[in-house]
């Protein structure tokens, strides 16, 4: 396909405006500019929607407060996953993919009215869901298990979500012929890029499970279908929902690269590894929908074995190799920024009061060690069952995607805030300490869930005291212990997201706009055009402080694993 | 730089700084022990789910479970029948809005075919303390031989949300010591369930 009948599809927009950015000497399209703000904007708004529903939900799981009633306890988690499972987070990654397509690539967006039209019906999609939700009767938890049914409208919004995420990769793939055909960049696409495209390639897969099971769920809550099956509708729904995670991991490690590239200057280690790292999660991640089958009827273990290792764990290999090569170039970057002294002066002179880089640090270390090996964990066929639906679930992926992709996410905030909105960030003493509460928080709730889940406390569940129950059963001291924690946590974790959207809010609308000539609060790295120019030569360098990470990271990863095979080995049998 | 192309344009022919390689060659093998791993669990351990299931309707799983319940039943407790299956037998379970049906009471150390299925929404049946967590589909009869190795009273709890009422559905397993034991616990087990 050539750009010309990408465009003659849409109408011809050759005629773009550009301004060119005096801190990174990159061209913005204006309409890719103001993509990105609309995206960014709408993407804090369901953040604020959904991340409130969670704090009602920590709250009233704390068993001691007990905030909302049943029915609205219920309805609130439907809304909160709803809200920032996939609205947050997938408005945000479109606003990532335009800006690694048309300003990386210092080309123009492809198609802008058409990407306005994927961003109206995902905001319709959004909106749409949530007074659904709000109205009740559709309080069936964001994975919609059949034969339990929401109302028509709640899987509608789904879909009409989902086709406009869908253009949004769409135009995304359509500027990257366009970069190509019209020569914008020399050469390869950056590593960012690279990144942001294994994120749309997945998201296409995702989008596409999406629309396979959620139109015939539509359809069957119209009346038009009489019966879906409920093991089919799991395989399905989670080759969407657990595949649309693995677009937040592609997306969040490329911004864990763009800061550091930004920032600190660093560029990776080698091309080569970091791209196959990649390529890696477009070859794997989508076998992950057996994460959630392991515990199900039916399957085989061979089935089940293949899948849920992503193929021998070719995707978390991965990963692995992104938690050496993301740390290494930020310690080769800083060693070549002058902080060369024994082993950890890169890290201790590190830019912390930095919110960008210090979310993007935060959100690197605790995907790995909270969400990343915890998921492994559950994801192992048999250990599964020791953890299936306990809190323990929610736990591994607040790990995952609050302290990971959230947190990468709200960081990247802090550069796209001078850079596209070109405003100075406002309480730049708050926005310090943002990430520090925030990554507080999300560290606690997700530690004391798995700690709950561990000790057999159920997920979505309004009462562990079982109250009403006619046969009681009494969870231990140590589990209500562990709620009453991440109770406490999730009021943290509330408070630097409330903080978030005050200093996003505030920037965009009060902000000191950004004249020729400012000087950035938190600024850019000086020397980015002198590295950009040089390639390799990282092979000399030595790097010990990030061999001795990531030797903590593989001691912490093998002993966990194996005391969870202790654990299992202490259950009664089963075959 | 990251955000910038490479700026060799063939970046393929690089090469890679040693530690990369042997991290990347000690994650491989890690995932590859991993994946063994859990083929071997299958020959050296005792906790493996199989792949026993058959396609039932839910009115007909109901009539195998109540036929099951009635030549089985030892008392009530709470309007509930508690059913003491015979060693090694087949062991029907149901889960419905809002309880786990009937009360089972098994010996430590035999094992039972237990079927599980749902005859209306998905339910997680959720053994507690003992944190063995299933989920149980409509449709489909579930059959996993289970080796009780603890004895005492064990609740089930619902781990799958199964609407308003999903907390209040809660269902229980006795599990007695071997007749010819007759230890200490058993007396106290008994002492607490027996009025």
């Amino acid at each position: 396909m050539t750009a010309e009948t990408v465009i003659g599809a849409v109408g011809k927009t050759a005629d773009a405006e550009y301004r060119t950015c005096q801190y990174t000497g990159l061209k913005v399209d204006a309409a890719a500019q103001a993509l990105i703000k609309a995206n960014a904007v709408a993407a804090v708004v369901f953040l604020l929607a959904g991340g409130t529903m969670g704090l009602l939900v920590a709250l009233t799981r704390w068993p001691a407060v007990h905030l909302l009633p049943a029915e609205w306890f219920y309805l609130a988690l439907t809304g909160h996953g709803t809200n920032v499972l996939l609205f947050w987070i997938i408005f945000f990654e479109i606003a990532v993919l335009y800006f690694a397509s048309a300003v990386l690539l210092n080309c123009r967006l492809a198609a802008p009215k058409f990407a306005w039209l994927g961003f109206a019906l995902m905001v319709v999609g959004g909106v749409l869901a949530n007074i659904t939700i709000l109205q009740g009767e559709s309080s069936v938890m964001f994975t919609s298990y059949p034969p339990m049914q929401a109302k028509p409208n709640f899987y509608l919004a789904l879909i009409l979500f989902a086709v406009g995420a869908l253009i949004g990769c769409t135009v995304f793939f359509a500027t990257l012929v366009i970069a190509k055909e019209e020569r914008t960049y020399e050469g390869s696409v950056p590593l960012v890029t690279f990144g942001a495209l294994t994120a749309a390639i997945i998201a296409v897969f995702t989008l596409a499970s999406g629309a396979i099971i959620l139109i015939p769920t539509w359809l069957w809550s119209l009346g038009l279908i009489t019966n879906i099956d409920t093991l089919m509708y799991r395989v399905i729904w989670w080759a969407m929902g657990h595949s649309s995670q693995q677009i937040n991991v592609a997306t969040h490690v490329s911004i864990w690269y763009l800061i550091a590239a930004l920032v600190l200057g660093a560029k990776p280690l080698s091309e080569k590894v970091s791209r196959t790292a990649f390529f890696m999660y477009i070859l794997f991640l989508q076998l992950a929908s057996a994460h959630h089958i392991l515990a199900d009827p039916g399957m085989t273990a061979s089935w089940k074995i293949a899948n849920t290792s992503y193929m021998m764990y070719l995707a978390v290999l991965g990963s692995m190799v992104h938690g050496l090569t993301v740390p290494g170039a930020i310690e080769a970057a800083q060693r070549r920024n002058g902080y060369n002294k024994g082993v950890f002066e890169w890290l201790r002179k590190a830019p912390w009061g930095n919110p960008a880089f210090a979310g993007m640090f935060l959100s690197l270390v605790m995907f790995g060690f909270i969400g990343g090996i915890s998921g492994v964990v559950l994801g192992t066929e048999q250990l599964n069952v020791l953890m299936h639906n306990t809190i323990y679930v929610p736990g591994h992926f607040h790990g995952t995607v609050v302290a990971g992709t959230t947190l990468a996410f709200m960081a990247a905030t802090y550069l796209l805030l001078p850079l596209i909105f070109e405003r100075e960030i406002i309480w730049p003493k708050l926005a310090k300490i943002q990430p520090y509460l925030f990554g507080l928080g999300a560290a606690g709730i997700s530690l004391f869930m798995m700690g709950a889940g561990t000790l057999g406390v159920p997920r979505r569940h309004w009462d562990i005291t079982f109250s009403d129950a006619l046969l009681p059963f009494a969870h231990s001291a140590g589990a209500f212990l562990m709620m009453g924690l991440n109770g406490i946590f999730a009021i943290f974790a509330a408070l630097g997201g409330a903080i978030y959207v005050a200093v996003v809010v505030g920037t965009v609308l009060f902000g000191k706009k950004i004249t020729s000539g400012h000087k950035l609060t938190f600024p850019l790295h000086s020397g980015g055009g002198a590295v950009a120019s040089h390639y390799g030569g990282y092979g000399t360098v030595k790097l010990p402080g990030t061999i001795i990470l990531v030797t903590i990271f593989f001691v912490c990863f093998v002993l966990y694993y194996f005391i969870n095979w202790k654990y299992l080995s202490e259950l009664w049998l089963f075959r | 730089m990251a955000i910038t192309p490479p700026p060799q344009r063939i970046w393929w022919n690089e090469p890679i700084a040693r530690f990369e390689l042997v991290w990347t060659l000690i994650a491989f093998v890690w995932g590859l022990f991993m994946f063994g791993f859990m083929i071997a669990w299958h020959f050296i351990g005792g906790q493996n789910l199989n792949k026993e299931a058959y396609r039932i309707t839910p009115s007909n799983y109901e009539a195998k479970v109540e036929e099951f319940a009635k030549k089985n039943t030892v008392r009530e407790e709470q309007g509930i029948p508690v059913v003491k299956p015979p060693a090694g037998s087949d062991v029907y379970l149901l889960g419905r809005l809002w309880q786990w049906w009937p009360i089972l009471e098994l010996e430590k150390g035999t094992s039972y075919r237990i079927h599980i299925s749902s005859l209306d929404w998905m339910h997680g049946f959720s053994l507690q303390p003992v944190n063995i967590n299933i989920e149980v589909h409509p449709g489909y009869e579930h059959v996993i031989t289970l080796t009780p190795t603890e004895a005492g009273e064990f609740g089930i709890i619902c781990n799958e949300f199964c609407g308003i009422g999903h907390h209040t559905m809660t269902g229980k397993i006795y599990v007695r010591e071997p007749k010819r034991a007759g230890s200490a616990a058993e007396r106290l087990v008994e002492g607490e369930t027996r009025p």
